[in-house]
């Protein structure tokens, strides 16, 4: 049998994403979040995590989503590591899934700009696509407000 | 000031709690090991790495696995903190030589470390500290005297040992230093010819002393060590037998030398044999001995500064959550609730209290280090300087500790390069030979002080005018107009150096504008002060700690922002119908008329495209008048909420770009707020820049000037009903209020108003003092009530005043004394006269009213 692996999922649109489950610290409801001035796009604003300051970062539009959104209050998806703690703004949230790399596929060529970085590759589910999200470049999407500011 | 984080760089290495038997207030004080610089530091940090590094094959002195690890950690840091002590004691026993107990600490620490790395298999160390130990043997018995050269060798030896120990930690092994020269100057160090007759020196001696001087000279160091086990430390037992009375000094003095004479028994057992003691008073002393012997490793715990960071930032934490509650329980009728809320409060605050104590080391931790290094200096540059210190159990923050232990030496260092004269120069110009050095720190107005002051020649300020001239830092004209302390000064600028010729250790140009901007990086300020002929004093000014700072918050664009205090000055809020008049222009941007100077103001919202959310509560402007080096320039905000004692926490890696935000932080009502960086904005304003660079010379100028003159107050300037002119110091002041007339309210005698949830009582400052009667100028009745509110701790009171007439900066000198009660005196300030006010008596004589209402 082939290796499986965990993902948590999440909604944003109507498509499903997913990041591996030992990389998610917590789920979270909507926080109150406090913008920052002169950031890039993609940082909605910071949260308070128990005492812990976290960037909230929205992927819409570095994934190419239009404002089109699930209703309900937008939900915290929590990816934490040495390096960093970033908290994703998702529409809603989704199982968790296992599923078995030999579903998994790469990114077809067609797909560009951006949505490139950001999708790691998708697996095929009975039932439609799971995209699975390269956190790390993600949360480097962040970053991407150093360049805008200093415009 | 970009606030790194914190846990990063500074935690490391350990800290040793002390506990009640040696903190003198009986709480715990830390002392953290001074004897790792921050590179070992770094790599201790990664115990795992180091575990590895040390149990690397070819460590193979590291016989057991594991276990080996262990112990080796263990030498590790114990001996590093014996050679810390080492270096000191050395150097206290240059100015004494004959002192036997330093000498018998020394010979002991040596000795330790030469057992231990003869137990690990430390070949090298082991010969090193041997040749060592033989040559403080004969020091210590008295067979040769210590002379520098002999200092100095020993010195090198811990040096020696040091660098062994920093290679054992980083690889495993001692490394491929050859020491067979030292280990020579060593040995023939024993042996010269300037071993001397002991009993040529002539002083008064305890018995014992003269029992130990007339050992001989060969006596060897196996023999030395074994007595030295007998008289180990912490106290000697014959000490104790003494002390407790039960012997007399000479009975000991006879042990002693019954034991030099091979006697092998302890001293005990030789006078219990002799009977001159009991059996049950010797028992009764060697009590003593073992109870002080446990009670110094038992009360004292080594705890990674890594944890104390966790708890630190979770007591932060648990301040905010009980500020939450504190909010939820005001609005509840439920005295259950309040009571535990209260108790709450109480003990947050006192655990707080605790936790910012175990980071607390006193001072005299990084100033231990400076007699080597003033000696070290004196010694290369042929002076002779004495250190003394004052203050050393000043306690400050490690987080700032570790942040001046380099500007301080530098400054240590500098004094006795430069500012200490040969001793030649010294006698010429009518001093002594030796030069003084004096370290000095004290608590001040919640901050510490810390002076450096040397007797030396004093800064010769032609000189460092005319080098700031050729250097292009001031212009002629600028140097003509500069007075002394300015021009002491500009040896903070960048670039600049005086030392005709670069030694070796310092006078490289860089340097004294690096310790100004680490020093103004932890939020403190230096400066420096000379009179030619008698020295130079370097005072600095440090804040406690660094991760709690008192902040001003506002809110423009519909957020609200921290603002540091450190870079705040005033607050100016010009009234809406007055908006058109004040706010003028120079080609369109914005200034503002501050005391007859243009103040350059910025617009926070524009400034951070904030937009939206506007939440001006009227027309009004609100000036918040910053400083960013030495330029002022004045923030507009849309609202000035409140000052708080914020918990600083660092932004995400990728929003550090921003450079307008120094951090963030949580406020009590759990929400997030920006902390701005003031030069950051300062800068992306355009405030700081190389074209306002001239300006920026002219400011800095000025801004020297009032650094110059350290007596220098803020008063703040006001009339009162009858016209008179009253001043206060600006820093008792905590608000400006107006309050409507009819808002005051009246309990008894005494007037109050609603100020923030609590009675505020009010004190009409005419009405206290006897200046003519109030109500000359009455016809003021509908004006709202101009109140000063100052703040002392718990106590706040309102001052009730006619007019705010300024903020100057002021040397207090007082004219005249007092001659009425709540006056301090009589000054002139802006040529008129000003009664400067004794707010504490005031208050008190407003109590005495209220005391009086009660009895009525």
């Amino acid at each position: 049998m082939s290796e499986r692996r965990q993902f948590c999922t999440f909604w944003m649109g109507q498509r499903l994403y997913g990041v591996p489950v030992e990389e998610v610290q917590e789920v979270m409801r909507g926080q109150a979040m406090t913008r920052v001035p002169l950031a890039g796009s993609a940082v909605r604003g910071l949260i308070n995590l128990r005492g812990k300051i976290v960037t909230a970062i929205d992927l819409r539009k570095g994934l190419g989503l239009g404002e089109e959104r699930i209703k309900g209050p937008l939900m915290n998806v929590v990816v934490s590591n040495k390096a960093y703690t970033v908290s994703f703004l998702v529409d809603a949230i989704g199982d968790v899934l296992e599923v078995s790399e030999e579903a998994f596929e790469d990114v077809p060529e067609t797909l560009q700009g951006e949505a490139r970085k950001l999708v790691a590759g998708v697996y095929k589910l009975p039932n439609g696509l799971l995209h699975v999200l390269d956190a790390e470049k993600c949360v480097q999407t962040g970053d991407s407000g150093r360049k805008e500011a200093a415009e | 000031m970009q606030i790194e984080e914190l846990s990063g760089t500074e935690l490391a290495g350990k800290i040793v709690l002390e506990g009640q038997v040696h903190g003198e207030s009986g709480r715990g004080r830390v002392c953290e090991k001074p004897s790792m610089g921050t590179k070992e530091k770094n790599r201790k940090n990664g115990a795992e790495g180091k575990k590895q590094a040390v149990a690397r094959p070819e460590a193979e002195q590291v016989k057991e696995e594991g276990m080996g690890d262990e112990i080796v950690r263990e030498f590790l840091l114990e001996s590093n903190e014996n050679l810390d002590r080492l270096d000191r004691e050395l150097v206290s026993l240059e100015k004494d030589p004959r002192n036997r107990e330093t000498l018998s600490s020394i010979f002991r620490t040596i000795h330790t470390i030469k057992g231990t790395c003869g137990f690990l298999a430390f070949g090298k160390l082991e010969s090193v500290a041997h040749a060592g130990e033989s040559l403080l043997s004969l020091l210590r018995d008295g067979a040769i005297e210590l002379t520098p050269e002999r200092t100095t060798a020993l010195l090198s030896l811990v040096d020696a040992v040091r660098q062994m120990l920093g290679s054992i930690e980083r690889s495993g092994n001692e490394g491929g230093r050859n020491d067979g020269e030292l280990i020579e100057t060593l040995k023939r160090l024993q042996k010269d010819s300037e071993v001397k007759e002991v009993n040529e020196v002539k002083e008064k001696k305890s018995p014992v002393r003269v029992a130990v001087s007339k050992t001989e000279n060969g006596e060897d160091a196996e023999h030395a060590e074994k007595r030295e086990e007998a008289a180990g430390p912490p106290k000697q037992l014959g000490k104790i037998l003494v002390e407790m009375g039960t012997v007399t000094p000479e009975d000991v003095a006879y042990a002693v030398q019954k034991q030099l004479e091979g006697d092998k028994r302890s001293i005990g057992e030789i006078l219990v044999e002799r009977g001159m003691l009991k059996s049950q008073d010797l028992m009764a002393a060697v009590q003593v001995q073992l109870a002080a012997r446990s009670a110094v490793s038992e009360s004292s715990i080594r705890v990674d500064v890594v944890l104390l960071d966790r708890l630190m930032n979770l007591v932060g934490e648990l301040v905010l959550a009980r500020n939450q509650i504190l909010l939820h329980t005001q609005g509840v009728q439920d005295a259950g609730l309040a009571a535990s809320g209260q108790r709450l409060n109480l003990i947050t605050s006192e655990l707080q209290e605790g936790v910012m104590k175990t980071r607390m080391q006193p001072i005299g931790n990084i100033w231990s280090k400076f007699p080597r290094t003033v000696r070290d200096v004196a010694m290369s540059c042929g002076k002779s300087v004495r250190i003394e210190m004052e203050g050393k159990e000043t306690e400050l923050d490690k987080t700032i500790i570790e942040a001046i232990k380099d500007p301080l030496t530098h400054l240590v260092r500098n004094s006795v390069d430069h500012g200490i004269e040969t001793p030649e120069k010294r006698v010429q110009a009518g001093k002594s030979e030796e030069g003084l050095l004096l370290l000095r720190a004290y608590h001040e107005g919640g901050q510490v002080n810390i002076e450096i002051r040397d007797d030396g020649a004093g800064l010769n300020t032609e000189k460092i005018k005319k080098k700031a001239v050729q250097r292009r830092l001031i212009t002629t004209e600028q140097a003509e107009r500069m007075s002394e302390d300015e021009a002491c000064n500009l040896i903070f600028l960048a670039g600049f150096s005086t030392a005709e010729a670069v030694t070796n250790v310092s006078g490289r140009g860089v340097g004294m504008d690096v310790v100004k901007t680490n020093i103004e990086k932890i939020g403190g300020t230096v400066q420096v002060q000379t009179r030619a002929g008698s020295g130079t004093t370097v005072k600095m000014k440090i804040p406690l700690t660094v991760a709690i700072i008192p902040a001003l918050l506002v809110t423009s664009g519909g957020e609200r922002f921290a603002i540091p205090q450190v870079n705040l000055l005033e607050l100016v809020r010009i009234k809406e119908q007055n908006v058109e008049k004040r706010l003028e222009r120079v080609q369109g941007a914005p200034v503002y008329r501050l005391r007859g100077q243009l103040l350059p103001l910025v617009n926070l919202n524009d400034e951070l495209r904030l937009e939206g959310g506007k939440t001006k509560e009227d027309g009004g402007v609100n000036i918040i008048v910053l400083q960013a080096d030495a330029r002022h320039f004045g923030l507009v905000v849309d609202q000035v909420n409140d000052t708080e004692e914020i918990v600083v926490k660092p932004l995400n890696k990728q929003l550090k770009s921003i450079r307008s935000f120094a951090g963030a932080t949580i406020l009590g009502d759990g929400r997030v707020a920006l902390i701005l960086d003031v030069r950051g904005l300062a800068e992306s304003a355009g405030i700081l820049d190389v074209r306002h660079e001239e300006e920026a010379e002219h400011e800095l100028k000025s801004e020297m000037t009032d650094m110059g003159s350290p007596e220098k107050q803020s008063l703040l300037v006001f009339e009162n009903r009858a016209g008179s002119r009253m001043a206060i110091e600006l820093s008792m002041v905590a608000r400006l209020e107006e309050f409507p007339r009819e808002s005051v309210e009246k309990t008894g005698e005494l007037e109050v108003v609603q100020y923030r949830g609590k009675i505020m009582p009010l004190i009409r400052v005419e009405g206290m003092l006897e200046t003519e009667n109030a109500g000359t100028k009455n016809a003021a009745g509908e004006r709202p009530v101009q109140v000063v509110v100052y703040t002392d701790g718990e106590l706040t009171v309102g001052l009730v005043v006619e007019q705010i007439l300024d903020i100057v900066e002021e040397k207090v000198v007082l004219q005249q004394p007092a001659k009425r009660p709540g006056v301090r005196g009589t000054m002139v300030i802006q040529k008129k006269v000003t009664d400067l006010l004794d707010v504490m008596e005031l208050i008190r004589m407003n109590r005495g009213k209220e005391s009086v209402v009660g009895e009525g």
